[in-house]
């Protein structure tokens, strides 16, 4: 390392330059051999990043991993090392089981809706309109907080005082009990959150077509292809990798739900998760445990296998989809 | 190395207690402001004048704090968490035993004795509810509630009832007694059909009869089930109740109550689960979907303050073995993370006294400690045309027993919540639900 400075040294400095450095000595030095070194020049500019992810995700994450080890107690803060004790608990738990089921179904239901249609959306835009004002009003509904929308919907689903019930009283269908039913309500729920991401999901679909070459279509057309067919075979193929990340990205924030399933069901005052808990969705589980019985262990069981999970399914959307890599290159 | 290590992290961790320390200073005794929680929102006017008279008084600063119930105790959680826990909370029976048990509340019978404090000008048991298994003190009673039911005067009038057919009202969970009748006649569907007449259609209900609040809030049905349980003779826990762990949820007499809160709703005189898993029972009954609900005392204000309906308070009907209703009191606690132990305990001291009291009474939206305060309230409805004897009447008959002061609450309203909906829906047979939530709440309860 000595060496390698040795050598620069004059390079960089000249005479003059060269004494200054000899007075200020320690500091200067050291800091001409790091700048030599791209490694520690890279390391510099990721501290402000490096200094967040260690504080932020790192810290809380082995923390939280430690917690799931022990009988760790909110209110008392602090919990004795129970080795896989929790993790044997949750095996055993039904209500772990039914609350991922609950979860899992309400993923299905939610992406699989909220994919389809925003994918009709960003391609009608995409062929139809590039109207700013059309993407502006698409968006909307994800510009409300959850807590508000959950609200929102509440009020609106409302089996006998909500607007929804009355306008299908109106026109024949007659009222549904929407939140209040423990067939319902997962539906339910899918259904708001969907009406409150498909507008951004098709944003960033619009996206991806935009990085489709026009040549292409216009090739497809001579070739004789509709509408339909040039969706298939052209659109769908190139859409592949961002369709692929845009999986990833709503089917890991579909499964953290929490706060429209807190707020909107078992009533103003009653228990989330209800009707006898068919909406009690894994992260109401998790903070349940956590935040009213005031077992974070417990809880940071469940959450340590919820990221197991998460991930593994990341994986499985890059891989299945090969989201990495486009037919374009 | 593992010293090193730990010089290392000496550094900053030192640096974060000075910080800490920095945040949570307690500067001058004069300037001591201390935080102040409470859950209901129509109370914040009277404590606010409570506090500006003991700030006049002390020259300690209260700064009032409310969250809507089902925030206020997970809040609560967090903030005991962090140790920044208000110095002063309203405390709910529910949730103290966990506090207790946990050592983040203060026990205040030192306080009490120096001060001398007495304890008998409450009514009577509501000081002792706040004495934790240790024999220490953990709270001073503010106020008390009972259980009993808001009908829509109207509604009665036109069903050919009178307010006589409602408090003298009796029940029993093979032919609903009165009461049935009562819910019955008071029900009307789309057209026009009452509930005891012949072409009811129970799938198109207009007004329902009966409704009250969600019932998987609490285990003890407060508001539901509860007390027309305990009218059948039917205890809680079979071990004594405060600090028992023997419930009884598999009791045969709870089971009979439920199969008929269950046959209610399917007859379609009691509001079907669904709908209160809305915007709630208030909602319906303002809106004229309801005629007769039950609800607690704190609650009297909501139903009196709905314009256009003239609204009275009838007490529960009378059981096999009696009128019944729970008795539930409240207290304001003092966290153990507190930096301003003795201006916190003046504080409960002064909630705690005639004086706060009285202003809480002359408010009369919830019922007071002391007598002499709830008097001044009765004075204050009176004037305004309002009789709520109804939830007094327990009072008088001591028909009243004690809300379930037991640890891990919460954990056995999960499991009991979940039976009563399965219940309710129909899709269940209570006694089988039951024991199967006993079966869960004998694990929780460590038995």
């Amino acid at each position: 390392m000595s060496e390698h400075s040795e050598r620069t040294r004059p390079r960089y400095g000249g005479a003059s330059r060269w004494r200054r450095a000899q007075w200020s000595a320690g500091m200067s030095e050291r800091w001409q051999r790091v700048r030599h070194h791209p490694g520690a020049v890279a390391a510099m500019f990721l501290l402000p990043a490096g200094f967040g992810f260690v504080v932020f995700y790192l810290w809380p994450t082995i923390r939280a991993l430690w917690m799931s080890f022990t009988d760790y107690n909110l209110l008392r803060g602090s919990g004795d090392w129970v080795g896989l004790q929790n993790y044997q608990d949750l095996v055993a738990d039904p209500l772990f089981w039914h609350s991922m089921r609950v979860t899992a179904l309400y993923v299905v239901l939610n992406i699989g809706v909220q994919t389809a249609l925003a994918l009709a959306m960003a391609v009608m835009m995409d062929r139809l309109t590039r109207s700013a004002l059309v993407r502006g009003v698409l968006v909307l509904p994800w510009l409300i907080p959850q807590v508000v929308v959950g609200l929102l919907w509440l009020w609106m689903l409302d089996p006998r005082l909500g607007v929804v019930n009355h306008v299908l009283d109106w026109v024949g269908i007659g009222g549904q009990d929407f939140l209040g039913s423990p067939a319902q309500v997962i539906p339910t729920l899918a259904g708001v959150n969907t009406w409150r991401f498909v507008g951004y999901t098709a944003l960033l679909i619009f996206a991806g077509l935009q990085m489709i070459p026009r040549h292409l279509y216009e090739a497809a057309a001579l070739d004789g292809a509709g509408e339909w067919r040039t969706f298939w075979r052209v659109t769908l193929p190139l859409l592949r990798p961002v369709l692929a990340l845009v999986l990833v990205l709503s089917v890991v924030g579909s499964f953290q739900v929490f706060d429209l399933v807190q707020v909107a069901t078992g009533g103003i005052g009653g228990q989330p998760g209800g009707p006898a808990n068919s909406s009690l969705v894994i992260y109401v589980y998790i903070f349940r445990h956590a935040f009213n019985f005031n077992n974070a262990g417990y809880a940071a069981a469940m959450s340590a296998v919820l990221a197991v999970l998460l991930a593994a399914v990341t994986f499985f959307i890059m891989r299945g989809l090969r989201g990495s890599r486009s037919d374009l290159a | 190395m593992k010293l090193s290590w730990r010089r290392r992290i000496a550094v900053p961790m030192s640096a974060a207690i000075l910080l800490v320390a920095a945040c949570s200073g307690t500067g001058d005794d004069e300037n001591v402001s201390l935080d102040y929680w409470l859950w209901d929102d129509r109370q914040i006017p009277q404590y606010q004048e409570c506090a500006n008279a003991f700030t006049e008084q002390t020259g300690i600063n209260v700064k009032i704090t409310q969250y809507a119930w089902e925030d206020y105790w997970s809040n609560l959680n967090t903030q005991f968490a962090a140790r920044r826990a208000p110095d002063v909370f309203t405390d709910h029976l529910a949730f103290y035993p966990s506090f207790v048990q946990n050592q983040v509340i203060l026990p205040i019978n030192e306080y009490v004795e120096r001060d001398n404090v007495d304890l008998g000008q409450y009514y009577p048991g509501l000081a002792d509810l706040w004495v934790g298994q240790d024999g220490k003190r953990y709270g001073l009673p503010k106020d008390w509630d009972t259980i009993a039911m808001a009908y829509d005067s109207a509604m009665l009038a036109d069903a050919g009832l009178s307010r006589e057919d409602v408090w003298n009202a009796t029940w029993n969970p093979t032919d609903g007694g009165t009461f049935e009748d009562i819910i019955a006649r008071l029900t009307v569907d789309e057209n026009g059909v009452r509930g005891n007449e012949p072409g009811f259609d129970a799938t198109k209900v207009a007004v329902y009869g009966l409704s009250f609040d969600n019932p998987s809030n609490s285990a003890s049905g407060q508001t539901s089930w509860g007390n027309f349980a305990r009218s059948l003779g039917f205890e809680l826990l079979a071990d004594g109740n405060p600090w028992g762990t023997d419930y009884q949820f598999d009791d045969p007499r709870l089971a009979q109550t439920l199969d008929w809160f269950a046959r209610m709703v399917k007859a379609g005189y009691v509001t079907p689960l669904a709908d209160l898993q809305g915007v709630g029972y208030v909602s319906l009954f303002e809106a004229g979907d309801v005629a007769l609900t039950i609800n607690g005392s704190w609650a009297i204000s909501s139903f009196t303050g709905i314009s256009g309906v003239d609204v009275g308070f009838a007490p529960l009907p009378t059981g096999p073995q009696g009128r019944w209703s729970i008795y539930n009191g409240l207290a304001d606690a003092i966290s153990a993370n507190t930096a301003h132990r003795d201006e916190a305990w003046q504080w409960v001291k002064y909630l705690a006294s005639a004086e706060c009291q009285n202003v809480v009474g002359e408010k009369a939206v919830v019922f007071p400690a002391i007598p002499a305060s709830l008097e001044i309230g009765e004075r204050a409805r009176e004037q305004a045309g309002l009789d709520v004897s109804a939830y007094t009447t327990y009072l008088e008959s001591q028909n009243t027993f004690l809300y379930p002061v037991t640890v891990n609450f919460d954990q056995v309203t999960q499991a009991v919540g979940a039976a009563v909906d399965e219940i309710l829906l129909g899709r269940r047979p209570a006694a089988e639900a039951l024991t199967a939530a006993q079966r869960q709440v004998d694990s929780i309860m460590g038995r």
